[in-house]
C-alpha cells in the first residue's frame, strides 16, 4: 500500500527505527567490515597477492626480451615451441599471441621466478591450469609477478580471453620439476 | 492538455502519452529478450560437450548477440518503462517532453537494430565487451552509441517528469520509496552512459579511422564504467519493483522510509565503485585501487542490498501478520499466493537474486579471490543469477501485473503463467550451480571447445567439468523453455487474452492509445500520503517479523560459509607476490 | 504525530526549518544525481586512468 505512496509521516526522517532493522544492519555492517579487513589481511599474511608491478612496453620491445631469453636457455623442443629452463629466480617472459603462448617454460619447485608477460595483439587470458590462477594480458602492457610453483607437473595455459575464431587451440605449458 | 486514465482494478492513474510509450518499450524489451533467449539456446547447446551445435564462428557471432540483446537491450528497453511508470504513473503527473520520449525509443530502436545488423554480418563477432585492440564493423558501436543516446533521453524525460509532479504538487510530502528507487537506478544510468560515451565515441572514431590507436588497458577501465554500471541499474530498478510487487500484492509498507531509503543513497554513492571487479587482475592497477573500488568503499553497497534482503520479505511479512498470519516463524510464508506468478516470479527473484547472485558476486568480486575466478564459466554463472534470475524474473513477475493494468487484457494461458516462474527459475538454477562448479574446476567462459580440438598442444579437464557443462546444458535448456513460456503468455495475452477495455485492440498493445472515451483531462486527485499505521505488534520479542529474520541469519550463514570456502581456496594455489 | 488537520498554525510553520539534513538531501533528485555521477567518476574512472597513464616505461 505505501511502499507506492508517499511515507506517512511529512518527517519520516525522525520515525523511529525498529529494533530488529538496527540489529540487522548493525550485524551486516560487522560482516562488511570483516571482509574489507580480509583484503588487506591477506596482503599481509596471504601468499597469493597479485603485484602491481606493470611497465608499459611494445610487443616488439617484450619479443626482443622473449628471444633473448630463448637464445640463452632453450634446452629442447615440444610441437615446434622450444623449451625454455631459465635460471632459478631470475626474469622469465612468457608472450600470448594469435594463438599461442609462447615460448614452454621449465621451472623448479619451491623456487620463486619473476614472470613477466604480455600480450603482442589482442587481450589474452593467462589460464593456469588445473591449478586455476587466471590473469588478463593486455597488448601495450607488460605484468610482473614473483610467482613460485609449489607442485611438480604438468600445467596448461589455456586463454581465456576471447581473442578470435582461433581462441580454443590457444595452449602454453608450463612444466615444474623437482629439484 | 494531459489526458488521464484510471485504472479500475488497481486504482493507477496513466497519462496518456506515458502509457503509449511505457507499452512501446516493453514490448521492444520483450522482443529483445525473445532474441536473446534464442540466442542463449544456441551458447548453451555449443557448450555442453556433448551437444557441440554450433560450429567455432557461429558461437562467438550467437554469443555477442546473446550478451548485448540479454544485457543491454532487454533490460533497458524495460527499464525505461519503469522508470516512466515510477514517474508518471506512481506520482499521477503528466510525462515531460513526450515527444523526446519518442525520439528517445525511436534512438534505441535504430541504435539496437544496426548493432544486430552488424552482428548479424558477422564482422563484428567480438563479444558484448569488444575489447580493443580488437576491431567490430563501425555501425557496430554506432548503434550502442545511438542507443545510449536514446536511453540518456529517457532518463532525462523522467527527471523532467519529477519536476513537473514537484512544481505541480501531485503528491503529498516525499516520492514514494518505489519512486526513490527508480531514482537511483536512473542516476545509475547517467553515469553509465556518460562512460559508454566517454569509450565508444572514440572506439567509433578509431573504426572508421579518425583516430589511430586506442589504449587496450584505459578501453577496459573505461569499458567497465558502462558495462558493470548498466547492471547496477538492475539491481536498483528490480529492488524497487521488489517494493512495488509487495506493496501491490500485500498493502506492504516499507518495515522503515528511513531505513530503505538510505539504503538506495549507499547504492547510489557505492554501488557503481565495483566496475573494478573487472580488472582485479589487470595490469598496473594498485591494490589501494583494487580494495577501496572493488569493496564499494568498505562494502557499503552490499550493506544496502542487506538491508534490502531483511526489508523487502520483511515487509511482505508484516502485512501478512496483520491479515491474521501469525502462527510460528513462517505462516505468513506458507499461506503466500505460490500460484500467483507475480508473487512467486517476486519471490524466487528475490531468492534467487541473494542466495546465488548476491554472495557469489561479493566472493570473487573479492581482490585476491578473483584470482582464481577471473574469466572462468563461473563469472557468467554469477550474472545469471543476478541479472537472468534477479532482474528478468523480477521483471517478467511485473508483467503479469501490466497485462491487466496497462495493457487491459486479460493473461492468456494462465496455467502456464502459473508454472513460468517455476520452470525458469529451476532451470536457471540448475545451469548456474553447475557452470559455478565447472568454473571452480578452471573452465573458461567464451571458449567455443572445452576438448582444444586442433591445439598442437593438449590439455584435458577433469571429467567432472564436463558432466557439470552437461548438467548446466540441461538447465539452460529448461530456463529457455521457461522465457518461451513468458513470451507465449505475454504475446498471447496481447493477441488473444480477454480484452479488460473494448478498445485495447493488438495495436494498443504496441503504444496506440485506448479510444478518446477512455481518457479524461481532469487532472487525477492529489496522490496522498500513505495512511498512518496504529502501532501494533505483531511479532515476537519486539521484532516485527521474526520469520525474515531467521531467513536472513540463514543467507549471512551460507554466505560466511561460503566466503571463507573461497580463501582456503586460493590458498592452496601456487605463491604469488 | 499528531493529524494534518488538527496542527495549529504554530507547529505547522517552522516546519521547513526541522527537516533533518539527510531527509532534505534523499529529496532533492538533483544532488543525488550530482554524488551519483562524481563518486565512480572521480574514484573509479580517473583514479584507474591516472594509474593506468603513470605507469613507467618497461626498462
Amino acid at each position: 500500500m505505501s511502499s507506492f505512496l508517499p511515507p506517512a509521516e511529512r518527517n519520516w526522517w525522525s520515525t523511529p527505527v525498529g529494533k530488529q532493522e538496527v540489529i540487522w544492519v548493525g550485524i551486516a555492517l560487522v560482516w562488511c567490515l570483516i571482509m574489507f579487513l580480509m583484503m588487506p589481511y591477506w596482503h599481509l599474511y596471504g601468499k597469493q597477492n597479485l603485484s602491481s608491478e606493470a611497465y608499459q612496453t611494445t610487443p616488439a620491445k617484450f619479443q626482443q626480451r622473449v628471444d633473448e631469453m630463448v637464445a640463452q636457455y632453450q634446452v629442447g623442443e615440444e610441437a615446434g615451441m622450444p623449451i625454455v629452463k631459465p635460471p632459478v629466480g631470475s626474469d622469465v617472459y612468457m608472450l600470448g599471441r594469435l594463438w599461442q603462448w609462447y615460448p614452454i617454460l621449465e621451472l623448479e619447485k619451491d623456487q620463486p621466478y619473476r614472470l613477466h608477460l604480455s600480450s603482442m595483439d589482442w587481450n589474452h587470458g593467462f589460464s593456469l591450469q588445473p591449478v586455476n590462477i587466471n590473469l588478463q594480458i593486455i597488448p601495450g602492457y607488460e605484468m610482473v609477478l614473483t610467482v613460485t610453483p609449489d607442485q611438480a607437473g604438468e600445467f596448461t595455459v589455456v586463454c581465456n580471453e576471447f581473442c578470435g575464431i582461433g581462441h580454443h587451440v590457444m595452449l602454453g605449458k608450463i612444466y615444474v620439476k623437482e629439484n | 492538455m494531459a489526458q488521464f486514465r484510471v485504472c479500475p482494478d488497481s486504482g493507477f492513474y496513466f497519462d496518456k502519452n506515458a502509457e503509449s510509450l511505457m507499452k512501446a518499450n516493453a514490448v521492444a524489451g520483450a522482443v529483445f529478450l525473445l532474441i536473446a533467449g534464442l540466442l542463449g539456446l544456441g551458447v548453451i547447446l555449443t557448450r555442453w560437450q556433448e551437444v557441440h551445435l554450433l560450429p567455432a564462428d557461429v558461437f562467438y557471432q550467437v554469443l555477442t548477440g546473446h550478451g548485448i540483446n540479454a544485457l543491454i537491450f532487454w533490460i533497458i528497453f524495460f527499464e525505461i518503462a519503469i522508470l516512466y511508470f515510477a514517474s508518471s504513473t506512481l506520482l499521477r503527473t503528466r510525462l515531460a517532453a513526450p515527444r523526446w520520449a519518442w525520439l528517445g525509443f525511436a534512438l534505441m530502436i535504430i541504435g539496437a537494430l544496426m548493432n544486430n545488423i552488424a552482428v548479424l554480418q558477422g564482422n563484428s563477432s567480438v563479444m558484448m565487451t569488444s575489447y580493443a585492440p580488437m576491431q567490430a564493423a563501425p555501425h557496430f558501436y554506432l548503434g550502442l552509441i545511438l542507443f545510449a543516446v536514446g536511453a540518456l533521453i529517457g532518463c532525462m524525460v523522467f527527471f523532467g517528469t519529477l519536476v513537473i509532479a514537484k512544481e505541480d504538487r501531485t503528491y503529498e510530502g516525499s516520492v514514494p520509496l518505489v519512486t526513490f528507487g527508480a531514482i537511483t537506478a536512473a542516476i545509475i544510468a547517467v553515469f553509465t552512459i556518460a562512460s559508454g560515451a566517454i569509450i565508444l565515441i572514440p572506439t567509433f572514431l578509431w573504426s572508421i579511422g579518425y583516430v589511430g590507436h586506442i589504449d587496450a588497458a584505459m578501453y577496459r577501465v573505461i569499458w567497465w564504467g558502462m558495462g558493470h554500471s548498466s547492471q547496477q541499474i538492475n539491481v536498483a530498478a528490480h529492488v524497487s519493483v521488489w517494493y512495488l510487487l509487495v506493496g501491490v500484492l500485500f498493502g506492504a509498507r516499507p518495515m522503515s522510509e528511513k531505513v530503505s531509503r538510505m539504503a538506495f543513497l549507499l547504492y547510489i554513492l557505492f554501488l557503481q565503485l565495483a566496475c573494478a571487479h573487472h580488472v582485479l587482475v589487470d595490469p598496473g592497477l594498485s591494490a589501494e585501487f583494487k580494495v577501496f573500488n572493488t569493496s564499494y568503499a568498505m562494502y557499503l553497497a552490499v550493506l544496502a542490498s542487506m538491508i534490502h534482503g531483511l526489508t523487502v520479505p520483511g515487509s511482505m511479512e508484516v502485512a501478512q501478520r496483520q491479515k491474521g498470519l501469525t502462527k510460528g516463524m513462517f505462516e505468513w510464508l506458507r499461506k503466500a499466493p505460490w500460484g500467483n506468478p507475480v508473487f512467486s516470479g517476486f519471490f524466487l527473484s528475490l531468492v534467487i537474486f541473494g542466495f546465488l547472485g548476491g554472495i557469489t558476486g561479493v566472493v570473487m568480486g573479492t581482490e585476491q579471490i578473483n584470482l582464481i575466478i577471473h574469466n572462468t564459466i563461473y563469472v557468467p554463472a554469477h550474472f545469471h543469477a543476478t541479472v537472468a534470475v534477479g532482474t528478468t524474473l523480477a521483471f517478467m513477475a511485473l508483467t503479469y501485473l501490466l497485462i491487466p493494468v496497462l495493457f487491459r487484457r486479460q493473461t492468456f494461458l494462465p496455467w502456464m503463467a502459473k508454472w513460468q516462474p517455476y520452470v525458469f527459475s529451476a532451470g536457471m538454477t540448475l545451469m548456474i550451480l553447475f557452470m559455478l562448479g565447472a568454473g571452480t574446476l578452471g573452465v573458461s567462459r567464451r571458449h567455443w571447445d572445452m576438448d582444444f580440438t586442433g591445439a598442437m598442444l593438449a590439455f584435458e579437464y577433469p571429467g567432472t567439468a564436463y558432466t557439470m557443462m552437461a548438467v548446466a546444458g540441461i538447465g539452460g535448456v529448461l530456463g529457455v523453455l521457461g522465457g518461451v513460456m513468458y513470451l507465449v503468455v505475454t504475446v498471447g495475452s496481447l493477441l488473444f487474452g480477454k480484452k479488460l477495455d473494448e478498445s485495447a485492440g493488438l495495436l494498443q498493445g504496441f503504444g496506440v492509445p485506448l479510444a478518446p472515451s477512455s481518457y479524461t483531462v481532469e487532472q487525477p486527485e492529489r496522490l496522498p500520503m500513505a495512511p498512518k499505521l496504529a502501532v501494533e505488534e505483531h511479532g515476537s520479542a519486539g521484532f516485527e517479523a521474526p520469520g525474515t529474520f531467521v531467513l536472513a541469519m540463514f543467507l549471512l550463514v551460507c554466505f560466511v560459509v561460503y566466503y571463507f570456502i573461497n580463501w582456503d581456496y586460493l590458498a592452496s594455489v601456487w605463491p604469488l607476490s | 504525530m499528531s493529524q494534518e488537520e488538527t496542527v495549529t498554525p504554530q507547529d505547522d510553520l517552522p516546519r521547513p526549518e526541522r527537516v533533518p539534513f539527510f531527509q532534505r538531501l534523499l529529496d532533492n533528485p538533483f544532488l543525488l544525481l550530482f554524488l551519483g555521477v562524481v563518486m565512480p567518476t572521480v574514484f573509479y574512472i580517473m583514479w584507474g586512468i591516472m594509474e593506468i597513464a603513470t605507469l613507467p616505461v618497461a626498462p
